[in-house]
This record gives C-alpha cells, sequence and structure tokens, in this order.
C-alpha cells in the first residue's frame, strides 16, 4: 500500500501539484490543504473550462493514488455508481453446481453472492482504494434522489451491501465534486463539503499555465492567445471561454504554424475559443483591434 | 486556555455576524470553520471562513462584506429592503383592522367563499383589500407541474422492453429454470418550471398575486423545484426566498431580496442577464419557461425579440401570461410585446385566479392556447 505525502502547509500541496503543471493560487492550495487534512469532499463550483476537473486529475498525479471518476448524468442510480451484481456469471456458476451435482441450495445461494461476483463501481471502488482521488463530475446533472444517497455516502464513507455487509473506507477517500451551476445543488450536500468558486485566472497565472501546458509554443504567441482571451472576457458573451479554451487556441494556432498571432489568423481560428455564433461576431471587431493596437 | 476561547468567541461571532448577512453558516460549518482555523492558523483565517462557511457564489460577495467589516476595513453598510413591497406585504397583517373604516360593507367569511366563483374571474386590479386577502387564500393551494417528459431512468413495469438484470435474478430464484421476462420502460417526470415575474410599476396591481402565485407553485411541486426570478430594473432570482412554507414570511423575506420593486421593466436586458447567468447553463434547458408580463417596454424591443429567440431555442416550451389581455380592445401593441410574440408558444391571460389556473393547466401542457 503506498503512502500518501504528508503535507506541512497549503504552500506544500501548491508545489507538489505545480509538479504535475497544474497551478493553483492561493485559495486553492488552502482549499486542497484542508481537504486533505479535515477528510472533507472538495466542492468546485465555477464556468465551464477553468479547471475543475482537472485539478482532481492533478490531485491524484501529485498524490501518486489513482483517478476515479463518477460521471453524473440524469438518472443515475446506485447500481452504476456504487455496485452490480454480475448476473451472467452467476447463471453460468448456478449452471455448473446444477451439472456437478451439488444440491445444498443455501450454500449454493452463499456462492451466488460472493465478492468475487460483485462489480464494483466508482463510489465502491473508491471506498476500497487507499489512496484514491474520486472525482464526482457534473453532480448538478444527477437529481435529488442520488444527491441524497452521496450525502450518506459522503458523511458515513461506508455502504452497506444486504447480501455481503458492510464495506467501510478506512480512510476516506480524497473527494472532489464539480458542478457547472445548471441547478443549484442541496445545501445538506455542500454542508458535507468545503466550497471553493473557480474563477478565470489573471493574465500572469493563465499565461503561466499556458507556458506550462504547451511548452513549446512560442513564448509570443502565448502571451498574446492569453492577453486576447482575457480582452474576450471583458466582453459581454454568452459563453466566456475560459482556460481550456485559451490552451486550444494557442495549440490550434501553434499547429498552423503560426509564432505570432495577425487579425487575419485569430478570425480564422476562433472557433476554438467561442462556440457561438453571435460571440464570433460580436468579438471580431474587438479582436482585431486588440491585434492593431498590441 | 483562555486566551483560545476567547479567540474562539471572535470566531464565533463572525459566523453568527454571518448568518445575520443571509449565509447559511449553520451550527455544522461553525464546527469545520473551527477545524479549519486550527489547522491552517489565525493568518489564513478568510481562507478557512470561505472554504468551510460559504455555500454558493452569492454567498462569497457577503462573506466578503461581513469580513472586511469584522476584521479590517470600513464597517459594511447596513442593507435597507426595499420600501415598495413592504407596504403590500403589511397590508394582510393589518388587513382585519383597517378594514372597519377602509370598508364599512366587507363581507363576511361565508359571503367570501360563496364568491369564490365570482372572485375566479374578476380583474386582480379591480379587487378591494378584503377580496385580495380571498384571492390570497385561494392561490396559496396552487400547484404547478410542468408538463412530463421521459427520463433516462427506467423502472419496472407490466409492458416495455425487456429487463435483463431482474430477469436474470428471477431465473437465480428459480435454480436457472427459464423464467417469465420481467419488462422495464422509461419513467416519466414533470419538466423544471421557471417563472419570470415583472414586477415593475406597470405590473404594480398584479405583482402581488403573481408572486403568490408563484410561492404556492414554486411550494407545491414534487420533482424539480420551481424557480421563480423577479425582473423590473433588475434581475432577482428569489427561489430561496420563496422556500419559506408560510406565504407572508416568503413574501416579507422576498421584499427584502428585491431591490427594484416598482422600477421601470428593461426587459430585454433583464432576459439577457437570466440566460447569460442562468437559463444557457441549465435553467432554462429543456423547461417550460413563463413570462409574467405586461409587455411594456422600456429598453429595445430589438434587443427583447433577439433574446425571446434564444429562450425559445433553448426552453421546451414558452408560454407568455399578460394581465392586460383580457383588457376589452387589448391588442398586443407595446413594442416589447409584439417583438416577443413570435417566439411564444402560448400566450394567455393573467389578470385573475381562473387565468392563472387555466395557466397552470398550460404549463401541465393539458391545454393548449
Amino acid at each position: 500500500m503506498s503512502r500518501i505525502p504528508e503535507f506541512k502547509e497549503p504552500g506544500d500541496v501548491a508545489a507538489r501539484l505545480e509538479q504535475t503543471g497544474y497551478l493553483v493560487d492561493d485559495g486553492l492550495a488552502i482549499a486542497c490543504f484542508l481537504a486533505l487534512r479535515l477528510h472533507r469532499p472538495l466542492f468546485c463550483e465555477g464556468d465551464a473550462g477553468v479547471g475543475k476537473t482537472a485539478l482532481a486529475a492533478a490531485l491524484a498525479e501529485a498524490l501518486g493514488a489513482p483517478l476515479i471518476r463518477l460521471q453524473c448524468h440524469e438518472g443515475i442510480d446506485a447500481s452504476q455508481a456504487l455496485y452490480d451484481w454480475d448476473f451472467p456469471r452467476q447463471l453460468l456458476r448456478l449452471r455448473a453446481a446444477e451439472a456437478a451435482g451439488a444440491v445444498d441450495a443455501d450454500r449454493l445461494e452463499g456462492e451466488l453472492y460472493d465478492r468475487r461476483f460483485l462489480v464494483a463501481r466508482p463510489l465502491l471502488r473508491a471506498l476500497e482504494t487507499w489512496p484514491s482521488v474520486l472525482l464526482i463530475d457534473e453532480i448538478d446533472r444527477a437529481d435529488d434522489e442520488f444527491e441524497a444517497f452521496l450525502l450518506e455516502l459522503l458523511s458515513e464513507f461506508s455502504v452497506t451491501i444486504p447480501e455481503l455487509g458492510t464495506v467501510r473506507a478506512e480512510i476516506p477517500p480524497v473527494v472532489v465534486l464539480t458542478s457547472n451551476r445548471t441547478r443549484e445543488v442541496h445545501d445538506a450536500l455542500k454542508r458535507r463539503c468545503l466550497y471553493h468558486w473557480f474563477d478565470h485566472p489573471g493574465f500572469a497565472r493563465e499565461l503561466a499555465i499556458v507556458r506550462r501546458r504547451l511548452p513549446g509554443v512560442s513564448a509570443r504567441l502565448a502571451e498574446q492567445v492569453t492577453a486576447l482571451v482575457q480582452v474576450l472576457r471583458s466582453e459581454d458573451l454568452l459563453k466566456p471561454p475560459g482556460v481550456a479554451e485559451t490552451i486550444d487556441w494557442a495549440e490550434a494556432l501553434d499547429a498552423l504554424g503560426a509564432s505570432e498571432v495577425d487579425p487575419e489568423l485569430a478570425v480564422a481560428t476562433l472557433g476554438s475559443v467561442l462556440k457561438y455564433r453571435e460571440d464570433a461576431e460580436r468579438a471580431r471587431g474587438s479582436l482585431v483591434a486588440a491585434l492593431r493596437e498590441g | 486556555m483562555a486566551g483560545a476561547e476567547r479567540a474562539d468567541a471572535v470566531l464565533l461571532a463572525f459566523a453568527r455576524a454571518l448568518r445575520g448577512a443571509g449565509v447559511d453558516a449553520s451550527a455544522e460549518r461553525v464546527h469545520t470553520f473551527l477545524r479549519a482555523v486550527a489547522e491552517l492558523g489565525p493568518a489564513r483565517t478568510y481562507w478557512a471562513g470561505r472554504l468551510t462557511l460559504c455555500g454558493s457564489r452569492d454567498d462569497l460577495e457577503r462573506y466578503d462584506r461581513v469580513f472586511a467589516a469584522r476584521f479590517g476595513g470600513e464597517p459594511g453598510e447596513r442593507r435597507m429592503p426595499a420600501p415598495g413591497l413592504r407596504i403590500s406585504v403589511r397590508e394582510t397583517r393589518a388587513g382585519p383592522r383597517t378594514r372597519a373604516h377602509d370598508e364599512p360593507g366587507a363581507p363576511s367569511g361565508a359571503a367570501l367563499a360563496s364568491s369564490a366563483e365570482v372572485l375566479r374571474h374578476r380583474d386582480i386590479a379591480d379587487l378591494d383589500t378584503a377580496e385580495r386577502a380571498a384571492l390570497r387564500r385561494l392561490l396559496a393551494v396552487f400547484a404547478l407541474h410542468g408538463q412530463v417528459r421521459r427520463t433516462a431512468r427506467r423502472r419496472p413495469a407490466r409492458r416495455g422492453t425487456v429487463d435483463p438484470r431482474r430477469t436474470v435474478r428471477e431465473l437465480l430464484r428459480q435454480g436457472g429454470e427459464p423464467a417469465r421476462p420481467r419488462y422495464r420502460e422509461r419513467s416519466v417526470r414533470p419538466r423544471r418550471v421557471v417563472l419570470l415575474v415583472d414586477v415593475s410599476g406597470s405590473m404594480a396591481p398584479y405583482a402581488d398575486a403573481l408572486l403568490r402565485f408563484a410561492h404556492a407553485a414554486a411550494r407545491g411541486t414534487r420533482g424539480p423545484r420551481t424557480d421563480v426570478f423577479t425582473i423590473a430594473t433588475r434581475l432577482t432570482r428569489v427561489t430561496r426566498e420563496l422556500s419559506h412554507r408560510d406565504p407572508d414570511r416568503a413574501m416579507a423575506a422576498l421584499a427584502a431580496a428585491v431591490p427594484d420593486w416598482r422600477g421601470g421593466t428593461r426587459l430585454g436586458e433583464l432576459l439577457r442577464e437570466f440566460l447569460n447567468r442562468w437559463g444557457q447553463r441549465g435553467t432554462a434547458r429543456g423547461a417550460v419557461v413563463v413570462v409574467l408580463s405586461d409587455g411594456w417596454e422600456r429598453g429595445d424591443p430589438e434587443l427583447l425579440a433577439a433574446q425571446m429567440r434564444r429562450l425559445h431555442r433553448l426552453a421546451h416550451r414558452v408560454i407568455w401570461a399578460n394581465p392586460r389581455k383580457a383588457r376589452p380592445g387589448y391588442a398586443p401593441l407595446a413594442a416589447g410585446m409584439a417583438a416577443a410574440l413570435p417566439s411564444v408558444d402560448a400566450f394567455v391571460e393573467g389578470h385573475s385566479l381562473a387565468a392563472l389556473e387555466r395557466l397552470a393547466a398550460v404549463v401541465k401542457g393539458a391545454d393548449d392556447a
């Protein structure tokens, strides 16, 4: 069993995350530190593309732990999230036992509901794996019943399987929940968690992130792209670009062999940053203006 | 240790001040807060509190204000509730006392009950105080359910597609003998309902009744919650305020939250704000969206038209309820209304209890206007 590194203070977490290429500010470093120290789930909210999901991956890498991901969707239930029985294999076992002439019905039933016929889904896997980082992605997409179910699981870090008994995590996994705020998540669930709001990063940090993620891209290009995205975010857009889009854009321009952005190229590749026709139309003018100035 | 206790007392007082400012800093949260401060040291109290005591983005702004007031910076300004709506709330409370000299011939309770049928069709704007009180009681029993939709979840059913899991479970129970197949089908849920209630000056005679309708509608639903927003000069989400069970307390909370009661209307701009902040992300997606407004637009009708088109693309259905529609000789001539109509699936009245009942039916999809 591997051990996770001991962090004495938030700066250590930040340094460790930085080694994986994920740059955090003070607040997020403290949030991660507390989540590890207090064994509390970290509830991450913010616009799409600001690095909520990436944080979980970075944490997993920094801790040297596997990332176990549960993508939420409407109608998700316990058998998809927690565990399920492997019915076809149980049936085969039953047939085999019959062919061999086994008659002890009780023993047979006990065998059929053995641990090896249990299919562990992400949540159960996370309870059984230490260390591990459990990412519960886009919790706002699941429905209320599932939230209530999670609430129980996240406060006890244990689950009872009727045929097998209780599975309890000796040490709770590191849990990251993300929400895009398509609806309000229930207070009872949030109360169990540390709450962190993700803002778009400022110019310096965003530039550092781009440089970090795309070391091959020219410095001038990275700077220009970051500055342009910052301009775009100040516009009144339907969907302001996130850090993910900044990286996409720089990557797209780099793939076209550009080491510098000119208005023509910027407009041609705008599709990797802005995902609505209205936004593209609105932004075109200000982009060209910004490029002329800078 | 006296020092540590005093430090805790300061933190507890801070948490109490936060609660006063509207942040849900429950005992459980405060406990975590104290543990967090112990882990981080007092120098990082700001983040310790922000991470443990806040639960939404709206909380953050309140948190910053209270924190600055307690631990540095200027004392936070006291927020005054908007005066306008409070008057309308007090009207209920003071009802029995003022009635005596206001209207000498106020009808008795029994008479009110028998006149309920008449009341159903009366224009809300023409009602007197007693009739309004009766209307409020009638409105309190409303429940609003969105049209149903099929979900991704399946549930056992008598017919439908074969449910492999339950069928095999049945097989196991029978010792592997072929059993009757079990079936499942998609379950249905009501769609989310979003109410946008215009509380601007021109809607003043209706706003109180419409908000009470919204309160009853938001309280009565099972499944996805009905979201309620008020629009006038600003957009305010009042779903949380309306979650009080008691209508009068809900209205008081709402009065404190809505800053622009009886201002002018900039429907287009506010609709854009709604779509940017909430609608686009999912609140309006696949929902039944009801705009309760007279369509009196002070701003640019072209902007309103564009935003209505956007809303129409996102929502399952867009319903517009206009209290003025029932007036004799009404034609949607107000520039805003005319601009919005092409993107509206159902255009209904909203001036009386009967009209609101009908609106509820239209929301449910039972009735087409």
